[in-house]
Parts: C-alpha cells; sequence; structure tokens
C-alpha cells in the first residue's frame, strides 16, 4: 500500500493550474483532499504520472449572492458549519453528516468528491436534487455545467481532460421542502443506497415541482421522473403518494449486486429508503 | 489511586481494585515504541509476492525486471528457500495422533503450487518500501490456474480438488466420545437435529504483524522486534535456520493487538530473519492491511450438523454433533489444538449425560485458519444454543426453562466426562452455572426486556430478546516464568513470560507484585518480550495471562521477599522469623523504626557484600509457576435487538453480559476485556465476513468491506461480573475472563432475531447482513 511512482506539481493560483493541468492533459490527476484519490493510489489500483494539487491555487471558500457558490477546495467540514450553506442548502448540509467521517471531512473537498464522482457519493447526488451547476475552467476558458449534464457514469464526468472544477453552484433560494436518508452497513460507509429530493410546494401545501434523486443504485446518481411525477399535484404529507413513488424508484431502478446484497435487496432497500426519506421531509418555515 | 482520585480504602491491597491501566500512559499519549517504530541503519524493507489465484501451478517466476531495479538488494524465489522446509507445527502430542501432520505445514514461499490467494510467492528486499512494493509489481509469475475447493463439507466429497497432492483434505480429525449415545437418542422422547454455518471472520489488531531483524555477523546471532510470542517464535525460527536458540534474542516492543491471530510464527518472519542473515544487512517488514486481509491466519468457519435427544421435560440425553472445520491451505503450528478445543467444548456448560462429537480439519483453497479469541467456542456455543432453542420451540417450554433444566449446578461438581481438550482432562470443579444463570437475568431485567419487545412488536415493530449461555476453558498451558529485580533505588522489575498485547497485563502483574511485597503499583516496570532477560515462558493467549503469569509473578515476589528477609536478618542483627514486610520495608516485629526498606536492602547487597557473603548480589527473585490444570469461567448473554423492516438493519436496543471471574484482579481491566470481547463477537455476528467469490478470490480485501463495529454500532454493555466460585486451583482464585464476552454473542443475537420474526430456529447462519435479515423479515410478514 505504497504509492507508485509520480511527479508532484502545487500551482499557486488557479491560472497556474489550469495552464498546468492544459499542458499536461491525461497524464496528471488532480489533488484535492485526496481522501479517495490518496486511497486508491495506495491500493495501487490509480497511478498518475503527475499529481497536480490544487490546495494552493485559491479555491476554498463560499460565497453567496444570486446563488450560493462554494469553491472546490472547501472543505467538507467547512461546508458543513458554513452557515449560508446550512441557509441555502440544508440538504447539502444534511448530506455533509453522512460523507464519511468527522476526521475525513476535514481533509475531504466538496469539489474533490464531485469531481471524483462516485456514485455513492452524496454530494453529487445532493447536487442533481437543488438542481445545482459545475463551474469548471480550462484553456478555452470558464463554463457552467448542470449537475444533470455533469455526472455521466463511475467516476467519469463531463469534464475535459485539461479541466479544473473551480467550484459548484446552487441556485436561488433554499427549496420549500427536501429530504435527505442514506442506507449504510455502518455510520459513514458509503451508501448502499440513498435519497436526495428537493421540492417546491404551492400555497395549497402541494408539490409543484420535484427533484429526487437516488444514489448508489446506478453508475450515477439518478433522478426518477416516474417517482416525481407521482408526488406532483399531491400533498407531502399524503402516505399514499409517498408509497406509490417509492414503488416508482424501486421500479425504475437496475442496480447491481454487490458483496451486501443482490439487486432484489438494492432495490427492497430502495423503496424503504424512499419511504424514509419522504416521512421525514424537512419543511423550510417561510 | 482509583480513578476516582480517593486513595485505595484498603492500604496495601491492590489486588481487586480498579488501578488505572500503568501502560496507557505511554500508550494513550502515542509514546509506545512498536516494531514499525524501530528502525536500525542500513536496514531493508522487505515486500512480499502473492498469489493471485487460489489454486494454481506456477509455470515460471521471472525476477529479473525486480532484481535490475536501483534499489533493490535481493529477490526470494520458492527454490532458494525450500531446503529450510515449512513452518513447524507445534509439538504438544498430535503427531503422534497425525503422523502426516507436517505435509500440511506452510511452506515460506511457493514452489510449484499456491494454494490460496495472498500465499506468498516471491519476497523482495529493496532500499525502501516504495521501491520493494516497485520491484514486487515486477516479479511476473505464470500460473496455471487449477479447479478450486472451498466449502469444508464438499471439499472431503469424491472427486474434491486435492490441496496436498496423496494426502487427502482431512488433515486431522477429532473424536469425542463418551456415554452411552446410541441408547440416549433410542430414549429420547425428542431429537431435533439441525445444520449450521457459522462464517469466517478474524480478528483485526490494530498492529499488523510487522518484524525487524538485526543481524550480527561477528556471533552470527539474529535480533529480533515485534513478535508476540517470543520463545515459541524463537525457538521455530531456531530450528527452521537451523541455528542455536543462543543466537536469536527477541526484543521487547508494544503491542498494537493480537486477538491470536498474529500470535504464531508465519512464514515472513522467517523470511526477514532468512534475509538479514543471507545480505548481512537489517530487515523490516510491515504488513499493510490488504495483506493483513488475506494473510494473516483467518479463523471461524465451520459447519455444525448438531442432534440433540431430549426426554418429555426437555433434560438433555444426548448430543451428537459431527463438525467441518474449514482450515484454509495449510496448518499454521496451533490448527489442530482449535479444532480440538472446539469438539471438546461442544457440551458447554450443560449437564450432557452421552456425548458423540466428530470433527473434520479441512483443507480448502482459502487463506489458512487460527486461532481467534475463543477459538472454538464462539462457534460451538452458537451450534449448541441454537439447538437448545429449537429444542424449547418443540417441547414448547421458555428458552430459559431448558436452560434451567438442563445448567450444571454445584451438585453436579466436579464434573468430569472423561475427555480431554489439548490433553489436558476436561474437570469442572468450582462454581454452579444455574445459580448464576439465576442471578443473570434478573440483572439484564429479562423480563422488562422481553415486556418491551412484545409491545414494540405489537406496534409493527421487529424486536426481540435471545439468550446465550457459554462456558469457557481459560489458563491452558500449564505453567509461566517470572523474575523480579528490586533496583538500589526502590524502582521493581517484574520480568514475565507473558506477553503485553494491550489486555492490561502489565497493570495486573504490578498490581499483584504490589500486593506480596507491600508496594505501590506505580513502583513497578513489568517487563516482556526480551528473550535474553526471560529466558523461557509461553505468552500470552489462551485467557492464562492473569492466571498463570500472575501465579509466577506471585512466586517470584516470595523469593524475593525470602531474599529480602535473609539479607535483613543478617543486617539487622534478628531472626527471620522476627521480620515482617510492611509499607515496602522489612521491620523487625514490635520495632517499627528497626527497619530497612527493599531499596536499602538492594543496595546493601552489592557485588562486594554478596561476594563476602558467599550470596548472589541484588535482591530479587525468579520462578516457574506450574498449573494443575484449566480453568471454566461461564457467564450469559442477553440482547434485544430490532430489525428495520425497511433496510434490514440491525439495532441492539440493549446488550447484557454477565461472566464468574473467580475473583476480579481490576475489575476495570475485566470490564474491559469483557466489552471489548463483546464487540468482537457483534462483529462476528452482524459484520464481519471474509468472503470469497467462487474462483476463491477473497472479496472483503479492504476496510470499505471488512465491516468492523465502531462506536456508532456497539451499544453501551450492561456487564455483571460475579466473584461467588473462587477457582481452588490457583492461589489468585482468578478464572481467565479473556474471552468470555464473545462466546455467546452470536449464539444470543440469532435467538434475538428468531424472537423478532417470531419463528424458533430461524438462523441457521452467522453473520447476518441486513440482506439476510430483510430475507428472513420479509416472507414471514407478507
Amino acid at each position: 500500500m505504497k504509492f507508485a511512482p509520480f511527479k508532484y506539481l502545487a500551482p499557486e493560483s488557479t491560472d497556474e493550474a489550469v495552464a498546468v493541468l492544459g499542458e499536461l492533459g491525461e497524464d496528471a490527476k488532480v489533488l484535492a483532499g485526496g481522501q479517495s484519490l490518496l486511497t486508491l493510489m495506495s491500493l495501487r489500483v490509480a497511478q498518475p504520472e503527475v499529481l497536480v494539487d490544487v490546495g494552493r491555487a485559491g479555491l476554498g471558500g463560499v460565497g453567496s449572492g444570486d446563488a450560493l457558490e462554494i469553491g472546490a477546495t472547501t472543505t467538507q467540514n467547512e461546508a458543513l458549519r458554513d452557515l449560508s450553506v446550512r441557509e441555502r442548502a440544508p440538504l447539502m448540509s444534511r448530506a455533509l453528516l453522512d460523507v464519511a467521517h468527522h476526521t475525513l471531512r476535514n481533509r475531504g473537498t466538496v469539489g474533490g468528491s464531485v469531481a471524483h464522482a462516485d456514485p455513492a457519493a452524496e454530494l453529487p447526488a445532493v447536487l442533481v436534487a437543488l438542481g445545482g451547476e459545475v463551474v469548471a475552467r480550462g484553456p478555452a476558458g470558464t463554463r457552467t455545467i448542470g449537475a444533470d449534464d455533469f455526472f455521466i457514469s463511475h467516476y467519469t464526468t463531463a469534464l475535459e481532460e485539461s479541466e479544473l472544477l473551480t467550484a459548484i453552484r446552487v441556485p436561488g433560494p433554499a427549496p420549500d421542502a427536501w429530504a435527505f436518508y442514506e442506507v449504510a452497513r455502518r455510520h459513514g460507509d458509503f451508501a448502499q443506497v440513498g435519497v436526495a429530493a428537493s421540492f417546491s410546494v404551492d400555497r395549497d401545501d402541494r408539490v409543484a415541482s420535484a427533484r429526487l434523486v437516488l444514489f448508489a443504485v446506478d453508475e450515477r446518481p439518478l433522478r426518477i421522473a416516474v417517482a416525481e411525477e407521482a408526488l406532483v399535484g399531491r400533498r407531502l404529507d399524503d402516505a399514499e403518494a409517498r408509497a406509490e413513488a417509492a414503488e416508482r424508484c424501486a421500479e425504475a431502478i437496475e442496480p447491481v449486486g454487490d458483496l451486501h446484497g443482490s439487486p432484489d435487496h438494492r432495490r427492497r432497500i430502495a423503496r424503504g429508503a424512499v419511504r424514509r426519506a419522504l416521512e421525514g421531509v424537512v419543511r423550510e418555515t417561510g | 489511586m482509583n480513578p476516582d482520585g480517593k486513595a485505595n480504602e484498603r492500604p496495601g491491597t491492590h489486588v481487586g481494585q480498579p488501578v488505572l491501566r500503568l501502560e496507557d500512559d505511554r500508550l494513550l499519549r502515542g509514546r509506545a515504541r512498536f516494531a514499525d517504530d524501530v528502525d536500525l541503519r542500513g536496514q531493508l524493507h522487505m515486500r512480499i509476492v502473492r498469489s493471485p489465484v487460489a489454486h494454481g501451478e506456477i509455470r515460471s517466476v521471472d525476477a529479473s525486471a525486480a532484481e535490475a531495479l536501483p534499489g533493490v538488494a535481493l529477490v526470494l524465489r520458492g527454490k532458494d528457500v525450500e531446503e529450510l522446509g515449512t513452518v513447524p507445527l507445534e509439538q504438544i502430542g498430535y503427531h503422534e495422533i497425525f503422523p502426516d501432520l507436517e505435509a500440511f505445514g506452510h511452506p515460506l514461499l511457493a514452489v510449484d503450487r499456491v494454494l490460496y490467494v495472498g500465499q506468498p510467492v516471491a519476497a523482495v528486499l529493496a532500499e525502501d518500501p516504495y521501491v520493494a512494493e516497485d520491484a514486487a509489481d515486477l516479479v511476473f509469475v505464470d500460473y496455471e490456474p487449477l479447479p478450486v475447493v472451498l466449502d469444508p463439507v464438499e471439499a472431503l466429497a469424491p472427486g474434491a480438488p486435492e490441496l496436498h497432492p496423496g494426502k487427502g483434505n482431512e488433515g486431522a480429525r477429532f473424536e469425542r466420545r463418551y456415554g452411552d449415545i446410541d441408547a440416549a437418542f433410542a430414549a429420547a422422547a425428542h431429537r431435533v437435529s439441525l445444520e449450521l454455518r457459522m462464517g469466517r471472520h478474524t480478528g483485526m489488531p490494530m498492529e499488523t504483524r510487522n518484524i525487524v531483524v538485526d543481524y550480527d555477523r561477528s556471533r552470527d546471532h539474529l535480533s529480533v522486534w515485534g513478535v508476540v510470542h517470543v520463545h515459541d517464535t524463537r525457538r521455530l525460527m531456531a530450528a527452521m535456520l537451523g541455528m542455536p536458540l543462543s543466537s536469536i534474542s527477541t526484543r521487547p516492543t508494544d503491542l498494537g493487538g493480537n486477538f491470536g491471530v498474529r500470535g504464531g510464527i508465519f512464514p515472513e518472519y522467517v523470511l526477514a530473519a532468512f534475509a538479514a542473515r543471507r545480505i548481512d544487512r537489517p530487515v523490516k517488514w510491515v504488513e499493510d492491511r490488504a495483506e493483513h486481509l488475506v494473510a494473516t491466519s483467518h479463523a471461524r468457519e465451520q459447519v455444525h450438523r448438531i442432534e440433540g435427544a431430549f426426554d418429555a421435560d426437555g433434560r438433555l440425553l444426548g448430543l451428537r454433533d459431527e463438525i467441518w472445520h474449514n482450515k484454509g491451505a495449510f496448518f499454521r503450528q496451533a490448527a489442530p489444538l482449535i479444532t480440538d478445543i472446539t469438539v471438546g467444548m461442544v457440551c458447554g456448560p450443560y449437564r450432557v449425560p452421552a456425548y458423540d462429537g466428530r470433527i473434520h480439519a479441512v483443507l480448502t483453497n482459502k487463506t489458512p485458519s487460527g486461532a481467534y479469541r475463543a477459538p472454538g467456542r464462539y462457534e460451538a456455543t452458537f451450534a449448541r444454543e441454537r439447538l437448545l432453542d429449537s429444542a424449547a420451540a418443540e417441547l414448547g417450554i421458555d428458552p430459559v426453562e431448558i436452560r434451567r433444566r438442563n445448567l450444571l449446578t454445584e451438585d453436579d461438581l466436579p464434573w468430569e466426562p472423561g475427555f480431554e481438550i489439548v490433553f489436558e482432562p476436561v474437570s469442572y470443579n468450582s462454581g454452579d452455572v444455574l445459580a448464576h444463570f439465576e442471578k443473570a437475568l434478573p440483572a439484564a431485567d429479562l423480563e422488562g426486556m422481553r415486556a418491551e419487545a412484545t409491545e414494540l412488536r405489537a406496534a409493527g415493530r421487529v424486536v426481540g430478546v435471545g439468550i446465550g449461555v457459554l462456558m469457557d476453558k481459560a489458563g491452558l498451558g500449564l505453567y509461566e516464568t517470572a523474575a523480579i529485580e528490586v533496583d538500589p533505588t526502590g524502582r521493581i522489575r517484574v520480568m514475565t513470560g507473558g506477553s503485553s498485547v494491550g489486555q492490561g497485563i502489565e497493570t495486573v502483574l504490578a498490581q499483584i507484585v504490589a500486593d506480596e511485597l507491600t508496594v505501590d503499583p506505580g513502583q513497578i516496570d513489568v517487563i516482556h518480550g526480551d528473550t535474553d532477560l526471560i529466558p523461557d515462558g509461553v505468552g500470552s493467549w489462551s485467557s492464562r495471562s492473569t492466571v498463570i503469569a500472575g501465579g509466577a509473578a506471585i512466586n517470584a515476589a516470595r523469593r524475593t521477599r525470602e531474599k529480602a528477609f535473609r539479607i535483613a536478618a543478617g543486617l539487622l542483627e534478628v531472626a527471620e522469623g522476627d521480620l515482617d514486610l510492611q509499607g515496602g520495608s522489612v521491620v523487625v516485629r514490635g520495632v517499627p523504626d528497626r527497619r530497612l526498606t527493599l531499596a536499602e536492602i538492594a543496595a546493601a547487597w552489592d557485588g562486594w557484600t554478596a561476594r563476602l557473603a558467599g550470596d548472589e548480589p541484588g535482591l530479587g527473585g525468579r520462578d516457574v509457576y506450574l498449573e494443575e490444570h484449566m480453568n471454566y469461567p461461564y457467564g450469559v448473554t442477553v440482547v434485544q435487538l430490532e430489525i428495520d423492516r425497511r433496510t434490514g438493519g440491525a439495532t441492539l436496543r440493549r446488550f447484557f453480559t454477565s461472566c464468574e471471574a473467580g475473583r476480579a484482579i481490576n475489575p476495570l481491566t475485566t470490564a474491559g476485556q469483557v466489552i471489548g470481547a463483546a464487540a468482537q463477537g457483534i462483529g462476528g455476528a452482524l459484520f464481519e465476513e471474509l468472503a470469497y467469490d467462487e474462483d476463491g478470490q477473497p472479496l472483503a480485501t479492504s476496510f470499505i468491506d471488512y465491516l468492523l463495529p465502531t462506536a456508532t454500532e456497539v451499544p453501551p454493555i450492561e456487564l455483571l461480573v460475579c466473584e461467588d466460585a473462587p477457582t481452588p486451583d490457583n492461589p489468585l482464585r482468578a478464572k481467565g475472563i479473556g474471552e468470555v464476552g464473545l462466546i455467546a454473542v452470536g449464539a444470543a443475537i440469532a435467538a434475538a432475531v428468531d424472537d423478532a420474526v417470531g419463528v424458533p430456529g430461524l438462523v441457521a447462519k452467522l453473520p447476518l447482513s441486513p440482506a439476510d435479515l430483510l430475507a428472513l423479515v420479509e416472507p414471514v410478514r407478507a
């Protein structure tokens, strides 16, 4: 469990980081908090030629204007403690509690987790559930990619080889209601299945729109449109609607089995997790 | 001083007091020194190339690229060490019964065949651990895969692939019988039989297997850091390397846990020593966790076909158990012993008039197995307690009642069924399990737990209560050594043949010696693991240290006291009979100001003075303690468990465990031992499994998939430690309680799951994952 040889670069600015990545292309791997990458390197599953450590590239910090903007190297614990995150994206604050363990969150970064795109990770699912965006910079400049289009497959995103994820953005005010539930073997483990959802609610307390995302059931966070449809126009305390949404989720997914359970088991606990999530919907006051 | 800061209520009496652990000062402050902290000038780092296939022929080993890598000093292949032979098994009597035993011994490096994923195939020695690993990746081995066999029952079926050609897959078979078993079954009103499976898991000490070896060419002498059972390791290493015992010395280090699994001598240890001698440089090997998961001894995996004969009232007439014990691909040193213990402990704390036990030690293409805390007892207790629960259901009586009718009482003593475990006749001679049971159940609030479970079930929750009753055997290994030296400054050094693996033995031995010498435990330093200071010893395993190393410490302290009296009598010019030991001083009775401290006596007895008196200099004593036979602690575990019917997750709402300790030398370390063991029992029942795919590839290859219970999964452990039945066999009157907390956990959790679901006898295997639990819950609820 010792790394294979690699070169290490630590650019001092975002410009420099982008330039370095542009030069190196596929030989480079971006290092942020290292809580996933270094483990893979220890196991020699990942053997990058060059590590580009963006820890000093000035990408940290949370900004809150029209959109909540979280710099890529903001640690997960910094985001968890941040009051504007709590105000604008309470779903993200809640989900961060289930991101690994406290000590890992001290190093692990928000941008790292999103760019790593582990299908069982919380933050990618939350970003999709909140209709968020990813800000990326490359040799050609800066672009914004919607979360729905960003996550492609296992550890694969819409980022180009020479692009650097610089921030994630969540537009608008906090959703009227949100939900989160995760099933893991132990607290802090990778999810067996997880649910992240946000809702807007009309004056009659009925769901006007919904974004319901399952994670750890497919190669990327998955919006379940048929379940969202089952909820729109109905109240969130409608047990029948919740059960129907859960059932539709279970039918819609095609999870694979692993050491911890068969596809059937995953489907079963997905159904349970959606029900739990919806039973525990949090209504923002106001 | 007690943890609450108050002075000891009984000054001078430290045994029985909750003395804070002396070793914690360095362990908790990060000041302990483990093998990995030992760095020697010029050391090479060893990296093992391991087999990626579960069964195969080695066509070729090409190490040329590895050897050419700068920084690589040596690459060892199987042929380079073949002449050293296989790691020998313990010579404790099994060779006479099984003459072929050594055929199953583990080779240092595979020569032409590999038998499990993780088996060492080559060893690379390089200037740093990174280069060593780079080079290991450049050793190209060509394997021709062979069919694998993984299941212990299938491995004995005709036509199964044979691991050791011509030897069959049954490495040993033990049979233990007494009473008229056929008559028992013929007369039975009820017969119950079950097939039960216990999964494969093992101990995960924080410190992996590490070793540092230094070589002194001028004396052809090896110094070794990091091994647990130093005397045994030295003996076997010397035998394999063809060196005299005196040419190998072990040096003390702190040890980050053992739990049995890293106590043996492993191929890697011998390779490190061989390489150090071969290239005349120190060698360091630090096992990483990925290696640990496939190459440290595994444990537990067993299949039991157990059958009970009961009379109309549920009294046991006889027990039969046929057991398949999956030993993995080779036998470790103590392999037969664990199989032997399993079949010997099936009857547990019950009055079983007739028993017929048979166990097969089976070779399969998995990692070799060894001892893991409570070897054989966790498995056998699961099987037997499952049987009792099923019998209770068949008879329509409460699981408590069937146990009440069968547990051993004082009237049954001595209980000597007439067979041996590890060549020691079973003799259970103190205590009353039934009385303990009757005390433990109210202490556990069994009725409260059950009432609450019933209420919760009525509300749609899946909650149940389960009981397990256990008997352990402790103190195997018959003797231990100790030596004491009093320094002229007053510090007292206790040198023990036991091993300090984190269990608190330094504190416990200090308490024991403190009482014998009427000093404070804080004055005492306990030394272990140094074969130059402690030429012989047995080590810490089998819950033996407190009783046996403690007995040796008492004897050595008494020798020290005798010598102190002898010297003081001369110096004070009184008869020895007029002397007493008080507050660390030898005092003339009735004349309290005529006294000499032990330090003063030690100082007075310097080399010159002792020479003139014709005596050995200094103050101290050494002795060997001989134990007559094992002791048998017992206890009860009661759990209340809830299953989440949406996710299959299990929550231990209540966890109670009790034990009969005879005498608790230190209530704090006693509690620590029982609680730690309980956590491991929970791991084995609900989380930990070394699973394999059908090709023999291990699936739990990191802590992402090998799930140790953590602080969020282990509930508060409610504890009852009784001192109702001190053992008559040792001066401390203590029973070994290092393992009791683990033994009945699997049984109790299985019973609680049955109860929660409402189907007695439902659980037939451990561990139970959420997927397993959901599969048990759903059909019943539908």
